[in-house]
């Protein structure tokens, strides 16, 4: 969309002078140190190993009904085959040239449709929210403490692919879990970096605003699927 | 639908409050809320001295936001203006109304699909929307239900909280084309992601709120559960976010412990099931998101809090509603009875800077000064001082040095002034005071059985027999 005159542009120029005019003229009050969020954390750091880690991960999506598989770089996409006949889904929505996406094309699955994010969603949308069942997303990384899924969606795997699927499956590489999220966005240093859209989730869309009854489920999706990909080396035989 | 809401928050404001506390059906609804919403941030708290650690915490990077405020807003604008982002500013409800209308227009919306934004309902958007032909339709559950209800929210993070499963049975069955009556919530449910599901798919625009910005990376992070914060912010191609002047913060940093604190405070939970941030509208090459973000940033009065510094905390706030759910003023009367909308402990000390003292000072009165909104403020607001404060300002004299608000003065009478005149006048004098003080014990039986207000609910103030200094006397002789 083109931009055209703005009608109200003066008025609000004259409200951003006024406004900055008002807060400065304001009773200015001593300086303020930066407030050190960084001692705060490290202070409550409990320093544990990545076993631990995934264990307090899978604690708390848990806690939020989400489903927790623990798989292997190999086993994989059988697991999600195997997960898609157990739920009857039709189809599944996958990135465009993504790895993950090729390795699940690779075994040809008889019974479920490979959709691909191929095309704005301008010319899809009605198809995403009436006809896909599932979508399958992999994960940036992960925040212990709280359960929460980093996802940065790209222009292969854009951002509705978690948002408008009632399943989504997330592919999770268990060395990308951090501690918590101060730790996650000065490891992945995001200040210099974010892009259009970052998002935490932790477990399928819920809401209580009903009476305070806990229903999953409300816009987004109603199950959310995590796959924890363990190296196959360390994690013999680790597909269940 | 019917759409609310003009604002008169003070004619009835005892008469509404008189009718909830009357009615045991509303008195249950709040009471079973509060201490389910009491009770399930108890348990995110279990180790005193972290809760007590990040609340400093979360009070020092609030101070710090406002004490940098003109400078972290233009550098906000900056970078979110660098990110693609579209920056407005308004004064007033109806600047700001004007500015979403006015995008509204440019780009022939007809519809407008909401998520949870309390900023929008301070400006009356859905009014100004439907006032110009345009649907605005609220999709966050509970709004959702106010607003087919023709309602307004009664509390600022639970908006349906004072109705009940099987009111809201009777409303989808009565108002849903083509819906039989259930309680069952979880087809509740179902259905309202039904009806708004396709309205995602169809609105011209989305309209959401922010909880914090971030100066630093030009980012707008919004909080929520259910998924429509980010149907809104995503599907359709304008995105218009709408929020108050004093909701930045300088750092990205700065966000993790007022997230956590919010969430823990506001509904009991480690995290949102959402927390999404946005720094731009769609890149070449994405295949989605708006290809418009426009950020409203409204003073509506919060400058004139600004202005001074112990109300200035006021602006700290991160609308978790902790204070209301522990407010036992707010657990009796409901979020309505306030008539603003902000109910609560925070409520009155926030509205007077925005409908003006004259307005809503009685609200400040509302309150036993018990504290328990001070406790658990996760950023450490001092509510209690600050409403000891607005009642004196209520009570300055007009043009004064004490009167330093729009409004203040407002609640000084002629009757109150002479009073407490009297009233210094004896007490700041002991000849007078043992004078009065004789005259009031032996003259008791003529206290008079009718005392206004007090009498209403309680038995007449009756002066002792003896005054201290004579049982004092009886105690030395």
């Amino acid at each position: 969309m083109k931009a055209s005159p703005n009608p109200t542009g003066a008025a609000e120029a004259n409200a951003r002078r006024s406004i900055l005019a008002r807060l400065r003229a304001s009773a200015a009050t001593a300086p303020l140190l930066q407030p050190d969020v960084k001692a705060w954390f490290d202070s409550h750091q409990r320093h544990e190993d990545n076993a631990q880690r995934v264990s307090r991960l899978r604690a708390a999506l848990e806690a939020v009904k989400t489903e927790v598989h623990d798989t292997t770089a190999a086993d994989w996409p059988d697991l999600v085959l195997r997960l898609v006949t157990a739920k009857g889904l039709r189809n599944l929505l996958i990135g465009t040239n993504t790895p993950h996406g090729a390795a699940l094309e690779a075994r040809r699955p008889a019974n479920l449709e490979l959709k691909r994010y191929a095309e704005s969603i301008d010319s899809w949308r009605d198809v995403l929210f009436d006809e896909v069942d599932a979508s399958l997303t992999l994960d940036k990384s992960a925040i212990a403490e709280t359960g929460s899924l980093i996802l940065w969606p790209t222009p292969t795997e854009p951002r509705l692919m978690s948002l408008v699927p009632s399943v989504h499956f997330v592919l999770l590489d268990v060395a990308s879990i951090h501690a918590d999220f101060y730790s996650a966005m000065t490891a992945e240093g995001w200040k210099e970096r974010l892009p259009t859209n970052a998002l935490l989730i932790c477990g399928p869309s819920k809401t209580a605003d009903i009476q305070q009854t806990l229903a999953y489920g409300a816009h987004g999706p109603r199950e959310l699927v995590v796959l924890l990909r363990h190296a196959d080396a360390v994690y013999p035989g680790a597909a269940s | 639908m019917s759409q609310v809401i003009k604002i008169h928050p003070m004619e009835d404001f005892k008469e509404r409050s008189r009718a909830v506390l009357n009615d045991p059906g509303q008195r249950k609804n709040f009471r079973g809320a509060m201490d389910f919403l009491q009770a399930k941030r108890r348990a995110q708290f279990p180790d005193q001295d972290e809760l007590q650690g990040l609340r400093e915490l979360g009070s020092q990077i609030r101070r710090y936001s406002l004490a940098n405020l003109p400078r972290l807003l233009e550098q906000l604008e900056a970078r979110l203006t660098a990110n693609g982002i579209q920056v407005h500013w308004a004064q007033t409800p109806d600047e700001a109304n004007a500015i979403a209308l006015g995008i509204a227009q440019r780009v022939n919306a007809k519809s407008v699909i909401k998520g949870k934004s309390m900023v929008s309902e301070e400006v009356g958007f859905n009014h100004a929307m439907a006032a110009a032909g345009i649907e605005a339709l609220e999709s966050d559950m509970g709004e959702y239900i106010v607003q087919l209800a023709g309602e307004a929210p009664s509390h600022i993070i639970m908006p349906a909280i004072h109705k009940t499963k099987q009111e809201i049975a009777r409303l989808f069955a009565d108002e849903i084309p083509g819906v039989a009556y259930t309680e069952d919530v979880d087809a509740l449910i179902r259905i309202g992601r039904k009806v708004l599901r396709r309205k995602f798919a169809e609105a011209d625009i989305g309209l959401s709120g922010v909880n914090f910005c971030v100066a630093e990376t030009g980012t707008l992070c919004l909080v929520e559960n259910e998924g429509n914060g980010r149907m809104c912010t995503t599907v359709p191609k304008v995105h218009v976010a709408i929020t108050g002047i004093e909701k930045v913060v300088d750092r990205l940093e700065h966000v993790p412990p007022l997230y956590s604190l919010l969430s823990r405070s506001a509904t009991g939970q480690a995290v949102t099931t959402y927390f999404n941030l946005i720094s731009g509208p769609r890149q070449p090459g994405e295949k989605d998101g708006p290809e418009e973000v426009h950020l409203i940033l409204l003073d509506n009065g919060r400058t004139q809090a600004y202005a001074d510094e112990e109300l200035r905390e006021t602006l700290k706030c991160i609308r978790c509603g902790a204070c209301m759910n522990h407010c036992p003023v707010y657990a009796r009367i409901g979020g309505h009875a306030y008539g603003t909308t902000y109910p609560g402990p925070i409520g009155a000390i926030i509205s007077p800077h925005m409908l003006g003292l004259d307005a809503t000072y009685p609200l400040a009165f509302a309150s036993t000064l018990c504290g328990a909104c001070v406790e658990v403020c996760p950023v450490k607001i001092p509510i209690t001082d600050i409403l000891v404060r607005l009642r004196n300002e209520s009570q300055a004299k007009p043009e004064s040095d004490e009167a330093t608000l729009r409004g203040s003065g407002a609640g000084r009478t002629v009757t109150s002034t002479a009073v407490w005149n009297v009233w210094a006048q004896v007490y700041g004098r002991s000849g007078l005071y043992k004078l009065a003080s004789w005259f009031m014990s032996r003259g008791r039986a003529l206290s008079p059985s009718d005392q206004g207000a007090w009498t209403r609910s309680r038995t007449p103030l009756v002066p002792a027999p003896k005054r201290l200094r004579d049982l004092l006397k009886e105690r030395k002789s």
